[in-house]
């Protein structure tokens, strides 16, 4: 356990060499340009060159590239062209505030997703399983941009209850947390408890759940103590991707709410080449979805223990 | 413990009382009636086998006294009544409280039958936490002590452990115990040793019929095995497409059985009075009709010889009872035929003198290295390990004779198959084929010669045919590649002449392998390894998935296609009576290691390798004159990853001589030319070993 543990540390330090070596090339392996990017295309060619030889850019690649590994590694980003701040100061905060509307949806989705998907397999077409299915499907198939467009028809223009924007231009406010929450668990909980709800239609057909029937156990103990834990080996993977995707898949939602997040940072510095914005997005997209797969990989075994014990 | 079964008529109430039993599934296509009348009485501590081949609805009938049918599933008519009470009207509660505490089960893959995720202490304990409310302590310490009553050793260990980190039997120790744990009055017992090795069967049937001592349980015991029933049972129902066509005692309905179905049965299992050449199984011809293609009248009517127009399929045939009042049969024929002077059509075969030898074995090993990843091996800096499949075998085979490797599972006889065929190589040795060593030629560096004379079989036919593309184009491929033929119409004459070898009708070509039954896709699984002309073929476990009456009709297949090419068959089995009854020579293996090899007639009589004799012991015969002797093998398989030193048969050998076991290669006795022991104990200690068979008494049969 272990050695499987520090194989799968090793082999996430590994990735992210790896991604921050392709990252590096691909932005920087053009002085001219990333000058140019830097000082604007009305810079003189004699500034560029002054502020590639102030910036090391003389130097050989892999002194370069150790260097800005080790900046990176002590949190220094560089400075962002668009904001004319070190990257750091934005990038923190916008993070803190996808984290938390990431954490609204992941905190209702995820209870949400597995007991409906629990429920509906559990009794392979019954009428809840059927109504659950249909429900899900619908709601995964509607595109994040047309239900926020309707939600906010209802809850903004229609009922006056929400707030239309979630720019928390007044302080941060719970309410403006409300529609984008919404949006998000519409979008992604027919996902989850589809999956869910397959596995958990799977596991009930097994020889061993007939056994615990079989065995006398009340119905709501074979559930809870035999089928569930089974159920959730294969939706464990896909509730970990999720997280990925709330980090750095929910542009659009973020974009319609004018919500300051880390996606809406993400497009906004690829509009405007800020390149040492887009390397930090990049890297800390990169090392989440590299940390929570690691995550789910150990959480995996531990729910298999015939991986654990093999 | 016959006398039980005479108490079924009288006073005693029976624990179980089936009347009238009919289930159905419901499906899209309309009802499907899987059982349409079924009516048994089991006494209290009385054991009866239920036998059938798959798809005559006995399992059905286990579910159904469980209650557990499934969504689509129902008892449409009858009742089952449980110790007095009627299981068909009971409420769901009411139900869940007899399940696990008055019938319990067991089942036929203990791993399946096991949770996965949950260690087994847990599920054992279970049991009595539920069905008698006892303090978590008081259900591990019964936990324990069953675990104990089962003989498992170490059963605190076990309690810890998941499923999958013990061994077949194990499991299946674990699970009689769970069932046990509440003292069930009635054990329904479906398949309980299939999926097991033919010694641990044997264990796992030894204990079974210990416990109906020892607890005084009702069993009913579902099994295709009529050598299993014969051990376990009092007495035993013979279903047939959903309904009983026969009951009685075990020694009427093995001695003096009258449905036809029942003889049938009996022709068709290798018993050891048949013999391939003069006295070879008889099939049932046809198939198990479809439950809603039925024909009137008795179902078994199409396939029976003593059918008669007009009367077996004139109305519903009824059990009829005998002279006996335990013995009842369902044929309205049952007094005109006179089965003591009926003989069924055997087509005898001339026994052939072995041809020139066609494959010679030479000390051929195959180690696969295992990589072992743990803290401590890397520590150690040794992280691989060789796991000895095939340790220097050395035996040949001649022009159209049958070699048998038998052995348990993990013996190596499947590695070794790979290796003859290429799929993997041999790290040493030779393996001579028609003048080549193929030992170290892999399957893609062959000619197309090498590959088309040496052939293979499979176990699973369901597995082995493409299931989207139709039969006949299938077995055009194999003639295409193995450059036969390259006209497309000699390419379709040849199939079709493949097709009528095998005995199937010529349009089944355009058939996909689904529209087929399990036999009939071994004949083609058949059709496809003959068509290109091989020298030689493997058969590995070729009927073992297969059903008893097509079992016969497979092999009989096979030994005409030998006898007509003069093919070398080379047959991979675990199942022994099969061996003795298609086998000219037999090779036994355990470990990698070859223990004895020899004739068929050499092997299967003393002197025997204690090894072999644990083997024969072990397997059930369904002939009730036939007296055994009683060999049960203690311990483990040990891994092949750490094979014992010396003997490798030594940890769990009951002749074990001592020290010389544990430290020595055995030395291999020359009993005859071909006979070859590999054992510490003198050549004449062996010799008078008693024989494991004996005939009871009369002669004349045993020819």
């Amino acid at each position: 356990m272990t050695v499987f543990i520090a194989k799968r540390f090793g082999f996430m330090i590994l990735t992210m060499i790896i991604v921050s070596l392709l990252l590096f090339l691909l932005l920087e392996y053009s002085p001219g340009s990333v000058a140019t990017k830097v000082l604007g295309p009305y810079s003189s060619e004699e500034q560029r060159q002054l502020w590639l030889e102030a910036h090391g850019y003389m130097q050989p690649i892999y002194v370069r590239y150790f260097d800005w590994l080790f900046n990176f590694a002590t949190g220094d980003f560089g400075e962002s062209v668009r904001f004319k701040v070190p990257v750091a100061d934005v990038l923190w905060s916008r993070l803190a505030n996808t984290a938390i509307l990431g954490g609204f949806v992941f905190a209702i989705m995820i209870p949400l997703s597995l007991t409906l998907g629990v429920l509906a397999g559990m009794r392979e077409g019954s009428k809840l399983d059927r109504t659950i299915s249909v429900t899900s499907i619908v709601t995964t198939s509607l595109p994040e941009f047309a239900s926020a467009v309707l939600l906010s028809a209802i809850f903004v223009f229609g009922l006056g209850l929400l707030p239309g924007t979630s720019g928390m231009s007044r302080g941060w406010n719970i309410q403006e947390m409300i529609l984008p929450t919404m949006v998000l668990v519409l979008y992604d909980f027919g996902y989850v408890a589809r999956m869910t709800r397959a596995s958990m239609a799977e596991v009930m057909t097994t020889h061993y759940i007939r056994t615990a029937i079989l065995k006398g156990l009340p119905y709501k103990t074979v559930i809870m103590k035999h089928a569930l834990r089974n159920a959730m080996i294969a939706p464990f993977t896909v509730i970990m991707l999720q997280i990925n995707w709330l980090l750095s898949g929910v542009i659009v939602v973020e974009y319609f709410f004018a919500y300051k997040g880390f996606g809406a940072l993400l497009l906004e510095a690829s509009l405007n080449q800020d390149i040492f914005m887009i390397e930090a997005c990049a890297m800390i997209a990169v090392f989440v979805a590299v940390v929570t797969q690691t995550l789910a990989d150990i959480g995996y075994t531990y729910l298999n223990p015939r991986i654990r014990f093999s | 413990m016959n006398d039980a079964s005479a108490s079924t008529g009288t006073g005693t109430r029976p624990i179980l009382d089936i009347r009238d039993l009919c289930i159905s599934y419901f499906t899209r296509a309309g009802e499907i009636p899987a059982v349409v009348d079924f009516s048994l009485k089991l006494a209290p501590g009385e054991s009866v086998g239920l036998v059938g081949e798959s798809g005559c609805g006995k399992s059905t009938v286990a579910m159904a006294i469980m209650r557990y049918l499934g969504t689509n599933g129902g008892i449409v008519g009858g009742s089952i009544e449980f110790d007095g009470r009627d299981l068909t009207t009971m409420a769901e509660e009411d139900l869940r409280r007899i399940r696990g505490s008055e019938i319990a089960m067991i089942y036929q893959e203990p791993m399946a039958a096991l949770n996965p995720s949950m260690r087994i202490g847990r599920q054992l304990m279970e049991v009595p936490l539920f069905h008698e409310n006892v303090s978590e302590a008081e259900a591990e310490k019964r936990a324990i002590a069953m675990l104990e009553d089962v003989n498992l050793p170490d059963a605190e260990r076990v309690m810890e452990a998941y499923p999958h980190q013990i061994s077949g039997g194990q499991q299946q120790r674990v699970v009689i115990a769970m069932a046990l744990l509440s003292n069930p009055k009635l054990l329904l017992l479906d398949e309980p040793t299939t999926a097991l090795d033919v010694t641990v069967e044997a264990g796992i049937v030894e204990l079974i019929a210990d416990i109906s001592k020892k607890f005084g349980t009702s069993m009913l015991y579902i099994s295709h095995n009529l050598g299993l029933i014969l051990e376990t049972c009092d007495r035993v129902c013979v279903m047939y497409s959903g309904e009983v066509v026969e009951e009685g005692t075990v020694n009427e309905v093995f001695d003096r059985m009258r449905h036809p179905y029942t003889h049938g049965l009996f022709n068709a299992i290798p018993l050891p009075t048949a013999d391939k050449n003069s006295r070879p199984l008889v099939a049932i011809r046809g198939q198990l009709p479809l439950p809603h293609q039925r024909p009137p009248g008795c179902f078994f009517g199409p396939r029976c010889d003593f059918f008669v127009e007009g009367r077996c399929d004139a109305q519903p045939i009824p059990m009829t009872g005998m002279t006996s009042p335990t013995h009842r049969v369902r044929c309205i024929r049952w007094e005109e035929i006179d089965w003591d002077n009926y003989a069924p059509d055997r087509k005898e075969r001339e026994p052939h003198p072995p041809g020139e030898i066609v494959l010679q074995v030479e000390a051929m090993r195959k180690y696969y290295p295992v990589h072992d990843d743990s803290l401590l091996a890397i520590f150690r800096g040794d992280t691989t390990r060789q796991v000895k499949a095939n340790e220097s075998l050395s035996f040949s085979a001649r022009k159209q004779e049958t070699v048998a490797i038998v052995g348990e599972s993990g013996c190596g006889k499947s590695t070794f198959a790979k290796v003859l065929t290429g799929l993997e190589t041999a790290t040493d040795g030779k393996i001579i084929f028609g003048n080549t060593d193929i030992g170290q030629i892999a399957v893609g560096d062959r000619t197309e010669g090498q590959l088309s004379s040496l052939q293979m079989v499979f176990q699973n036919p369901n597995d082995t045919l493409n299931p989207s593309q139709t039969v006949g184009s299938q077995i055009a491929r194999v003639i295409r590649k193995f450059g036969v033929e390259s006209d497309p119409d000699k390419i379709h004459d040849r199939v079709m002449r493949l097709l009528d070898l095998v005995k199937l009708p010529r349009d089944f070509a355009l058939r996909r392998p689904r529209q087929l039954s399990g036999g009939q896709k071994q004949r083609i699984g058949i059709a496809r390894a003959f068509a290109g002309n091989p020298s030689m073929v493997i058969a590995d476990e070729p009927v073992s998935a297969l059903d008893v009456s097509v079992q016969a009709a497979v092999t009989d297949l096979l030994m005409d296609i030998q006898e007509e090419f003069g093919t070398t068959l080379l047959f991979i089995s675990h199942d022994l009576s099969v061996v003795r009854y298609l086998a000219d020579r037999i090779v036994v293996m355990y470990l990698g290691q070859i223990m004895e090899r020899g004739s068929t007639d050499e092997v299967f009589s003393p002197p025997y390798h204690p090894y072999t004799e644990a083997l024969l012991s072990a397997v059930p015969i369904a002939d009730t004159r036939v007296e055994k002797k009683r060999i049960v093998l203690e311990g483990q398989l040990p891994s092949v990853l750490n094979p014992p030193k010396g003997c490798p048969f030594h940890t769990r050998c009951p002749r074990k001589i001592g020290a010389i076991c544990e430290n020595e290669r055995p030395p291999v006795h020359d009993v005859s030319d071909q006979h070859k022991i590999a054992c510490h104990i003198p050549l004449d200690e062996l010799k008078a070993v008693e024989p494991v068979f004996r005939l009871a008494s009369d002669a004349p049969s045993a020819a």
